[in-house]
């Protein structure tokens, strides 16, 4: 057996067999033995083996520079024989591949049965979905649970965080996110702005863009927007945080100190969202309008007082309410999905990625749900 | 053992800012050593690591492999000087999406034109060597902390490196393990001829397979030059003495 071309200029390895006996295979190692050549794996051997082999005999006599190539190979071939029944002699093996070889050996192998099982079917992976989250689901009840009782502690004056957390908390959440939701919500409002004003146009009422806009903002789409906003920058950095603190241990720190995670790092990651987002959907509203008022004016050709006059007219405080309630809850549930997968992240950086994916999906799924829900409700109660 | 010199480092100062660590370092570190870097908690060791791997820029002076220039190297040509060392973070650094297999093959894959079923031969012979066998597909979050150090020298040793730097090698680990991993550091060096930097507190590791070492002052922000740690017991500075004697020898 020889190394593939090209290896001509230098004492390349070789690998040469020969049949002694009956029972005897000889197996000659020569040249170079290093790592950088494309050395041959030890199974390279069972082409020359053969029925009745009893003993197999490793030469090395006229053997090259070597690294960790040769021992190795010849670490392959002892298992080879202890799996086959053979038994592996050496002759002139430099001392320091057999020094390392019985390092190698001094520990012996770990038998660790069905790791390698690891590709499951289709049956099989919706099985364990569904048996995780059978596993979670009570999870994510208890941790609502937790909160509650945080929250009635914090009423009671009884919870226990540091009050400088939550203005870290509130300056994170709140003025840093102001660019962005200055950003979106104007071109929200921009495109609510040019959507109405293609529907409105056929029947000559262009003024109730000034409408479509206001109340939009307000009610709805600023809410939503902030929430989806906040949902991936803060709920994912919620997640993130608190996954790499599972990670360190320091979440560990606080359970065996007693003190819960829940009242110190939950509750004023939740207070900070439920006071921020209302203000953040309020302010988003504001520039959705802004961005509708500049679109009417320069495109449309309405008049800035017209349009200023006939928002205030299609304004009413309830519009404002349903617009804040929403902000408040869209906030509470990104708190509650970013801090819920931050606590029940494993402890890898992996699982801390997963963890900010999860709390991304599980904001935005709850908003969701949410908006739809309070949409209805608000709609029956007739406000 | 040869003796001619592997690294050397000249007038190094390294610094955060205007916050200077450590300043002046001059030393060489030949072919075949097992050199020590010591010192006390926050006095640079991890720092100096960093800047002999390239990881920091020295705010002054130079390092030399072979005689040649390592920071002032184009940028390609200092990956090439990279390739040659092979280095043990004190977390142990295994990449956590990757089996401790996986982890190890990963140079040995990127770096060598080995075939697959190779690599694998090669992979389960360095994890022997740690006394990790059989652990090849598990991930670095299923294995204790002293096992995640040792997969770590594997991986560090994968290509075979002329030089190994060890950040803390035996914190973490049972004193036998410790002994064990010792035994390793010096067969690589004797069989293999790997130059091995090693950043340690264990005095008794420091004295066992130690054969020459620098002290890093923490007060004075600048090295004692040691040469060989049993010698330094006996004869060194003060300060040196007393660190090596676990503060019986007064100072």
């Amino acid at each position: 057996m020889n190394p593939p071309a090209a290896a001509e200029s230098r004492p390349a390895w070789r690998l040469a067999t020969r049949r002694v006996s009956d029972q005897e295979l000889e197996v000659t190692l020569s040249g170079r033995w290093c790592l950088s050549e494309q050395l041959p794996p030890v199974h390279e051997l069972e082409k020359a083996f053969f029925e009745g082999l009893t003993t197999l005999r490793v030469v090395a006599t006229e053997l090259g520079e070597w690294d960790t190539g040769l021992p190795a190979f010849f670490a392959g071939v002892v298992k080879m024989g202890a799996e086959r029944g053979f038994s592996v002699e050496q002759q002139g093996l430099p001392e320091g591949v057999q020094r390392l070889i019985t390092m190698a050996f001094a520990v012996p192998e770990q038998a660790v049965a069905g790791r390698r099982a690891r590709p499951a079917g289709l049956l099989d992976r919706v099985g364990t979905a569904t048996l995780e989250f059978v596993r979670t689901a009570p999870e994510m009840i208890r941790f609502l649970g937790e909160i509650t009782l945080s929250f009635g502690r914090l009423l009671t004056g009884r919870a226990r965080f540091r009050l400088n957390d939550l203005w870290v908390e509130i300056e994170e959440v709140g003025p840093r996110a102001l660019g962005i939701v200055s950003v979106i919500s104007f071109l929200v409002g921009l495109i609510l702005a040019y959507l109405g004003a293609d529907q409105l146009k056929m029947v000559g009422a262009q003024i109730f863009i000034a409408d479509l806009v206001a109340i939009g903002m307000v009610r709805e789409v600023g809410a939503l927007m902030t929430g989806i906003i906040i949902a991936g920058r803060t709920g994912a950095a919620f997640a993130a945080q608190l996954g790499t603190m599972q990670v360190n241990e320091e979440m560990d720190a606080f359970r065996t100190l007693g003190i819960s995670q829940i009242d110190f790092l939950v509750l004023p990651r939740m207070l900070a969202l439920m006071l921020m987002v209302p203000l953040l959907t309020l302010y988003a509203s504001f520039v959705g309008m802004l961005a509708g008022l500049l679109v009417s004016a320069t495109i449309f050709d309405i008049g800035m007082f017209e349009y200023y006059t006939e928002t205030l007219r299609a304004l009413t405080l309830n519009h404002f309410f349903v617009g804040l309630s929403k902000g408040t809850v869209y906030g509470a549930m990104v708190a509650f999905s970013g801090c819920l997968r931050g606590i029940q992240c494993g402890r890898n950086a992996e699982a801390v990625g997963r963890a900010a994916t999860s709390a991304v999906v599980t904001g935005i799924l709850l908003i969701t749900i949410t908006a739809s829900f309070m949409t209805i409700i608000y709609y029956r109660l007739g406000i | 053992m040869s003796t001619a010199p592997h690294i050397e480092v000249r007038d190094l100062t390294m610094a955060y800012g205007d916050f200077v660590v450590q300043r002046d370092l001059s030393f060489t570190v030949n072919s075949g050593d097992i050199f020590v870097i010591m010192g006390g908690n926050g006095c640079g060791k991890t720092t100096l690591m960093r800047h002999l791997i390239g990881l920091q820029r020295p705010a002054r002076g130079e390092v030399f492999y072979h005689g040649q220039d390592f920071w002032n190297a184009a940028p390609e040509e200092r990956d090439r000087m990279k390739r040659r060392l092979g280095i043990l973070f004190q977390g142990g650094a295994l990449w956590s999406s990757l089996t401790i297999a996986e982890n190890v093959a990963l140079p040995l894959g990127e770096y060598t034109a080995l075939p697959a079923d190779k690599i694998n031969e090669v992979v389960s012979f360095k994890l022997a060597l740690v006394g990790l066998a059989g652990f090849e597909e598990f991930y670095p979050a299923e294995l204790s902390g002293g096992m995640r150090k040792r997969a770590g020298i594997a991986r560090a040793m994968a290509l075979d490196p002329e030089i190994l730097v060890i950040d803390e090698p035996s914190s973490g680990l049972d004193p036998l393990t410790a002994r064990r991993l010792d035994d390793l550091i010096m067969e690589l060096r004797n069989s293999l001829g790997t130059t091995i930097v090693v950043i340690t507190h264990d005095i008794a590791s420091i004295l066992t397979i130690g054969n020459n070492s620098i002290f890093l002052d923490t007060e004075r922000h600048t090295m004692i030059a040691t040469g060989n740690p049993r010698t330094a017991l006996e004869h060194g500075a003060p300060n040196v003495r007393w660190f090596l004697s676990r503060g019986e020898v007064r100072a």
